[in-house]
């Protein structure tokens, strides 16, 4: 295979992974309002992202890294394309980031009102605009021949990117809610089972849709590739195993839908790398933005070296706190009353999906 | 205007992004001192220290974190000519950094933040030690990238007239990249220091737990003087490197127009612009130029007009030096702060020896607006080194007016500017009152969370409840 080959997969992965892990924390940034309903069971909620959502958020640096660095017509086109969209991706990131470790340190409500606002909002507006974004990757955006975009940034606001932005928001929502049940008890669990039933439906209908609009964009055969299927077979059994007790089933079905749905976007992709709607002599591929013979070798010995190393180390930062999050009792409460954990069956823990 | 724009968000950006930066890879390391003291010594007073300093550590890694992001899809966004350009060379140490060393900085803070009483004592201290490694580890990615644009090595040109790397080891051997680098170290070390010190003088005059504040002032102080004092040679010496390589820069921060052989420094000028070439020296300090630039007595430094002539006949007509005033005075903003408080740190040293640290007024009252100066200093060092690069983006490849988005509109870079101002000083206010506040709060006492659900079984409980 050849190096721009390899990169083009790894940068896939890359942000596979990315929305896997960090999928389920815009999953419950957006919902951790709805699941919980007092500070404490909010704080449980948070918690239950907590030690991981920075170094989950490490992968989306690490696609964007390495699309610089492999293919810096890719990163240069596809960036100063969606300006006003990263802009708005980036006020949200940092609005998220600092309101994660910010809010409880001050006791007051409309401190603590302020940044889950800015949690709730945030974790919804990244993954739509990042799911339009890679949507038109896809689809096409007028790009002339030195590979500059052309359009404003409605230009961006595309059916299908707009689509693809909002089917990732359901996936994120349905993984929230599969992880929520995962990692919590009681009310929070049962909330989160609660709202995963119709979340799930709502992620069915919308990446059938999506299954169906990426076959006419992307040309070729009308009947679905294997991974889009895989897709819509995991979202079914998301929305399935949602209401039983088989927890870790549920989020890894949540987890491989996130998987094959974006895995789909690239595979339909390569070799292109970009869309051009003005003229397909001015698509971006791999060969034609790929970095020189000797970076992309020195890349990937680095890749080879560090992807593992930071698998191996997040696989086991998941493994640290794989247990569920309680609150602890109230003041008054006899220490005594903890019930058993809710049976689960399946993988228990996240761990494994670090790749 | 578009680039002029470009180059404002930029500034604005990397500045802001700047004054947090150098607080995490400093503090990072002194709350790993301090978490090494504890358990070497077993006394829980260093463990209330190392939580105290651990939360303020906190609270500047979100607002640094946050802004590095910025940073990283920056180049893209309004520098797509420059990324289209550079990618194969600059790329590369940027992915290096994501992968080998953010990476690994995020993901064991996560695990040392929420990792309290559920680590074993041995792998919870590991955790710091690899937050403060992973820091300097993207430090020095950062820099390697950052001073190949100073300094462009390891490359050759492709037959589209473009960088491509042909040696990577160039890049991390480059003079320019190595003491460049130990400067941002030293600079972050001295800026954590200060941090530390300034708030530990905070509550020695309020008389609040003076034992375990005069523990930290004196670390604070064993790690500053030291620091400042190699700064100072480094320091000099990477003006030594610069002005091989970028003769322009040192000619420009010394407001040297012509030529001069034995040359003398100004300390203290009025005048000295492009149009006012011949400046009111108030105070020259014969053979003091020569000294720092050559490392001679009577070495020669070339003057701004003869260079420009030079960088006319190699790159053809234009302008190529940077605006003077900013090169003279952060300069000497720099340089005169670091001497001052290289003093000042001396000063610390003495009464250390002498042993009335704790008690001496006017020295914890200067500490407390110490503090002040390396976030001044390191602002002026960055102006110093990228102002000084200008015209150029990458010096002698690629100028800055060519290396703008094409298809980004001043509109857009507006929006984006006024948008990530208004956000940056949101974050400030917030990030500073919590640093004032968390800086003035009490130690808590010593919680023992030694037992409580070590890692396993059934559910534990949230760590610190805070609502």
């Amino acid at each position: 295979m050849e190096l721009h080959t390899i990169w083009f997969v790894l940068i896939a992965i890359f942000w596979v992974v990315f929305l896997v892990l960090e999928g389920f924390d815009f999953g419950v940034g957006m919902l951790h309002t709805i699941v919980a309903k007092t500070d404490t069971e909010r704080r449980v909620a948070l918690n239950t992202i907590g030690p991981w959502w920075d170094g989950n958020e490490v992968w989306l640096v690490i696609a964007g890294a390495s699309m610089f660095a492999a293919f810096p017509g890719w990163y240069a086109t596809m960036f100063s394309a969606l300006y006003l969209a990263l802009v708005l991706v980036l006020l949200a990131l940092m609005a998220r980031g600092v309101a994660f470790e910010f809010k409880g340190k001050r006791d007051s409500a409309r401190w603590r009102t302020t940044w889950t606002w800015c949690t709730t909002l945030a974790s919804l507006l990244i993954p739509l605009l990042l799911g339009i974004g890679l949507g038109d990757l896809l689809g096409g955006l007028p790009i002339d021949s030195s590979h500059e975009f052309t359009g404003n940034f409605f230009n961006l606001l595309t059916g299908y990117g707009l689509w693809t932005g909002v089917t990732l928001v359901a996936l994120c929502l349905l993984h929230g809610a599969t992880f929520l049940k995962l990692r919590t008890t009681d009310q929070v669990r049962e909330r989160a089972r609660a709202l995963a039933r119709p979340l799930g439906w709502a992620a069915i209908a919308l990446i059938i849709g999506f299954v169906i609009w990426t076959r006419k964009v992307a040309g070729g055969a009308d009947v679905p590739g294997p991974v889009e299927a895989l897709a819509v077979i995991a979202v079914a059994f998301a929305a399935r195993l949602a209401s039983t007790d088989h927890d870790g089933w549920a989020f890894t079905a949540s987890a491989v839908a996130i998987a094959a749905t974006i895995g789909s976007i690239f595979i339909d992709l390569y070799p292109h790398l970009m869309i051009s709607t003005t003229n397909t002599a001015y698509d971006l591929s791999v060969s034609n933005s790929a970095s020189g013979h000797y970076a992309l070798t020195v890349m990937t010995i680095v890749a080879v070296i560090f992807f593992p190393l930071v698998a191996i180390y997040q696989g086991w930062s998941f493994h640290v706190f794989r247990a569920r999050v309680k609150a602890p009792p109230a003041p008054g409460d006899a220490p005594a009353t903890l019930a058993p954990a809710p049976p689960t069956v399946g993988p228990s823990a996240p761990a494994g999906l670090s790749e | 205007m578009t680039n002029e724009l470009a180059r404002w968000q930029f500034a604005t950006t990397s500045i802001y992004h700047f004054l947090f930066v150098p607080v995490t890879i400093g503090l990072a390391f002194l709350v790993a001192l301090l978490q090494t003291a504890w358990h070497r010594n077993g006394e829980p007073e260093y463990k209330r220290l190392t939580k105290f300093f651990g939360t303020l550590l906190l609270i500047n890694v979100a607002v640094g974190v946050v802004t590095g992001l910025v940073q990283e899809f920056e180049f893209g966004m309004n520098w797509s000519a420059y990324a289209r350009f550079v990618g194969d060379v600059f790329g590369g140490p940027l992915a290096m950094e994501s992968l080998a060393a953010f990476a690994l900085e995020s993901t064991f803070l996560g695990l040392w933040i929420f990792g309290w009483g559920r680590l074993p004592k041995r792998v919870h201290l590991a955790c710091i030690w690899l937050v403060a490694f992973g820091s300097m580890l993207s430090a020095l990615f950062i820099l390697a990238a950052n001073s190949w644009m100073q300094h462009p090595v390891g490359y050759v040109l492709n037959s589209h007239g473009q960088p491509e790397l042909n040696n990577v080891w160039a890049l991390f051997t480059n003079p320019t990249f190595l003491w460049g680098y130990v400067h941002v170290l030293l600079a972050s070390l001295v800026t954590g220091s200060l941090v530390m010190l300034a708030v530990s003088a905070w509550h020695l005059r309020k008389g609040r737990e003076v034992q375990a504040f005069h523990h930290t002032a004196q670390l604070a102080l064993l790690v500053l003087l030291p620091a400042i004092l190699v700064q100072m040679f480094v320091g000099n010496k990477l003006g030594e490197i610069e002005a091989t390589y970028q003769p322009v820069k040192i000619a420009a921060a010394e407001a040297q127009w012509e030529n001069c052989q034995p040359c003398s420094f100004s300390a203290f000028q009025v005048g000295g612009g492009k149009n006012d070439q011949t400046p009111t020296q108030l105070i020259a300090i014969p053979h003091l130029l020569s000294v720092l630039a050559t490392g001679t007595f009577n070495g020669p430094v070339e003057g701004l007009n003869q260079l420009q002539k030079e960088d006319e006949r190699k790159y053809g007509p234009g302008n190529y030096i940077p605006n003077v005033f900013i090169q003279y005075w952060s300069m000497r903003v720099m340089a005169y702060l670091g001497s001052l408080i290289a003093l000042f740190a001396l000063f610390g040293g003495w009464l250390i020896h002498k042993g009335t640290l704790d008690r001496s007024k006017w020295f914890l009252r200067l500490s407390l607006w110490a503090v002040v100066t390396p976030f001044v200093m390191n602002t002026a060092g960055w102006l110093l080194t990228e102002n000084g690069r200008q015209p150029w983006i990458v010096q002698g490849l690629m100028k800055t007016i060519n290396a703008n988005s094409p298809s980004v509109t001043s509109t857009d870079i507006w929006i984006s500017l006024v948008a990530f101002v208004a956000i940056y000083i949101a974050l400030g206010a917030a990030d500073l009152a919590l640093m004032l506040r968390y800086g003035r709060k009490e130690l808590e006492g010593d919680g023992d969370d030694s037992e409580s659900g070590a890692a396993g079984s059934g559910a534990t409980t949230i760590p610190a409840l805070t609502y």
